[in-house]
């Protein structure tokens, strides 16, 4: 049976941080898409950090991920309130519509 | 392991405590009296701000490390905090006026600039990534919210979402960063990563070093990490704006020279390499970009770019003189932005505010204080002598210079006079225009001081520059013990 190494770990969390950057710049769509991406890219960290803690045996780690996760929650409070208001204004989530300014 | 609390251990954070109380207990006053005392919470921010900068001056600049190696206060982390608490406290005199006649005085304005620099002092003194990370954020959690504050106007509300997206994933960088350092030296703590860095250079530590770097370029709006700066810049309000072109980017600074030089001084090869490569971007967008602006907040945007290009250049030199010179050219250009935003916020005709640049024409004819109060910021932005401008670039270039980066000084140079194009336009659509109607009367008193210190600044530092210089010199030596 295959042992699950470290490495695995970090590949997975390499894996959902490349998804996460890409999400947001290749996403045309909806900047809900967006907010979900910086999630991804946030828990990707966690994993992260989850991993090497446990494996070195320091719980700093996972005290930061406890953190991340608190910091995470209230990012994901005020980019929703943001969107909110930029959605009264506009009438519109999608990104192509986030453009009035340019140069 | 347990220590017994005793109020020495945490002396060294009276200012932030102080900051922190203080703020909170404002909030409940807005809570209760709600967006009438607007007006009175903004003065009491610049006095809670004023007690703030007393205390610190009491704290004893003797390098001290406490919570368990999270928080560090030296001489560095001393003279920066005092440059941003100055910087917040101008910010805050110039909103209070101008967030009353844009009809958009809200009580959480003034405290959302108060916590924004809590998080910024928390970012000066981080000893840890995990401190560093959490000043970073306290201090974009309340920029992002200050970008959109105008909530009926769809430019700010852009600005304010474009803001929070670019800035939610440099945090993601910096952590993803962040966890790779943590995995590949074993510790979170500035001085254990030094060690471990300096032992044994893993690849992967590298790696997260560079991510680090690419989030906190964000931060400090280097090129080609900019690309929110001119619209966040264009779309908040003025005196946001202001405060967005002062005080954030100094802490940013300060925070990528105590990183760069706790952390990271065993990889000084190959971060001095990244700096470089920022630095001669940020210059070169600085200086294109913004030739063809016709918004005078965007031509600001570009001109912050440059600037802190040029300011990089200190800190690619990577010595002592450098950083030296990285902190002189940042006391300057803070002081040469109040004076200029001081200006842009009374640009107001009918009630209404002006930021094209062609609504400047004519203004030594109808307002002649303030065009050629204008006319020397520029100059000195422009970096002629015998203006501060000048000398803080000069220093920048001495100490690339001293340290062999003759390409980069050079380039510098060379940006520095296309940049010279569009500050000396300004200059031209003010003196030798056809003058447009007369700007609205009543520039309140605290705006006038602010442009009016900042002016003579300028002009009275070629004088006695020495006191300034020794003191940031002073500073330095917390990371260059030997000389």
């Amino acid at each position: 049976m295959m042992e699950i190494g470290l490495e695995h770990y970090l590949t997975l969390a390499a894996i959902l941080f490349t998804m996460g950057i890409f999400g947001i710049f290749l996403n045309r769509k909806n900047v809900i898409i967006i907010l979900m991406c910086i999630e991804l890219i946030l828990l990707a960290v966690n994993i992260n950090f989850v991993a090497f803690s446990s494996f070195m045996g320091d719980l700093k780690g996972q005290i930061f991920t406890m953190f991340i996760l608190t910091v995470a929650a209230a990012e994901a409070a005020i980019g929703l309130a943001i969107l909110v208001i930029f959605f009264r204004n506009k009438g519109s989530i999608a990104v192509e519509d986030i453009s009035s300014m340019r140069g | 392991m347990t220590e017994v609390f005793m109020f020495s251990s945490i002396e060294p954070m009276v200012p932030e405590i102080f900051m922190a109380i203080a703020g909170l207990a404002l909030l409940v006053l807005g809570a209760f009296n709600g967006d009438k005392a607007a007006n009175q919470i903004g003065w009491l921010t610049a006095l809670a701000i004023t007690v703030t900068i007393a205390l610190l001056l009491q704290t004893s600049a003797q390098p001290q490390i406490v919570l368990n190696g999270l928080f560090v206060m030296d001489q560095f982390a001393g003279v920066m905090k005092l440059l941003i608490l100055l910087g917040l406290l101008v910010s805050v005199i110039l909103s209070i006026r101008y967030i009353a006649d844009e009809k958009m005085a809200r009580f959480e304005y003034p405290l959302l600039m108060l916590f924004a620099g809590l998080g910024m002092m928390i970012m000066v003194s981080a000893h840890d990534l995990l401190s560093l990370y959490m000043g970073l954020e306290l201090q974009s959690l309340a920029l992002y919210v200050l970008a959109s504050i105008r909530r009926d106007n769809a430019k700010s509300s852009e600005a304010g979402l474009k803001y929070f997206v670019l800035g939610a994933i440099s945090s993601g960088m910096l952590l993803f960063g962040a966890s790779l350092v943590y995995g590949y030296t074993g510790s979170t703590n500035f001085l254990m990563i030094g060690d471990a860095v300096a032992q044994h250079k893993e690849i992967g530590v590298l790696v997260g070093m560079v991510f680090l770097l690419a989030g906190l370029a964000f931060k400090v709006s280097a090129a080609p990490f900019h690309m929110w700066t001119p619209d966040v810049y264009e779309g908040a309000p003025t005196s946001v704006t202001a405060f967005f072109a002062m005080v954030p980017k100094v802490a940013a600074i300060a925070l990528l020279i105590r990183l760069l030089f706790s952390a990271f001084p065993g990889a000084i090869i190959q971060w001095q390499e990244i700096v470089w490569a920022l630095s001669a971007m940020s210059m070169a967008v600085g200086a294109f970009a913004a030739l063809r602006q016709e918004n005078i907040k965007r031509l600001l945007a570009y001109s912050s770019i440059g600037n802190m290009g040029f300011a990089l250049v200190g800190l690619a030199a990577g010595s002592g003189e450098g950083v030296t010179a990285v902190l002189v050219y940042l006391v300057i250009y803070m002081i040469m932005t109040a004076g200029t935003f001081g200006i842009v916020l009374s640009m107001r005709r009918n009630g209404q505010e002006l930021e094209k640049i062609s609504d400047l024409s004519g203004l030594s004819r109808t307002c002649p204080t303030s065009a050629y109060a204008l006319a020397i910021l520029m100059f000195s932005m422009s970096g002629i002598p015998p203006l501060a401008g000048f000398f803080s670039k000069f220093m920048v270039f001495q100490a690339a210079v001293a340290e062999g980066f003759y390409g980069l000084a050079v380039f510098g140079v060379l940006c520095s006079v296309v940049a010279a194009y569009y500050y000396i336009r300004i200059i031209k659509v003010m003196f030798f225009d056809e003058p447009v109607a007369m700007y609205d009367k009543g520039t309140p008193f605290a705006r006038k001081m602010i442009v009016g210190l900042s002016v003579m600044f300028i002009m009275v530092f070629v004088f006695n520059p020495s006191p300034l210089v020794d003191i940031r010199r002073d500073a330095v030596t917390v990371f260059f013990p030997h000389g």
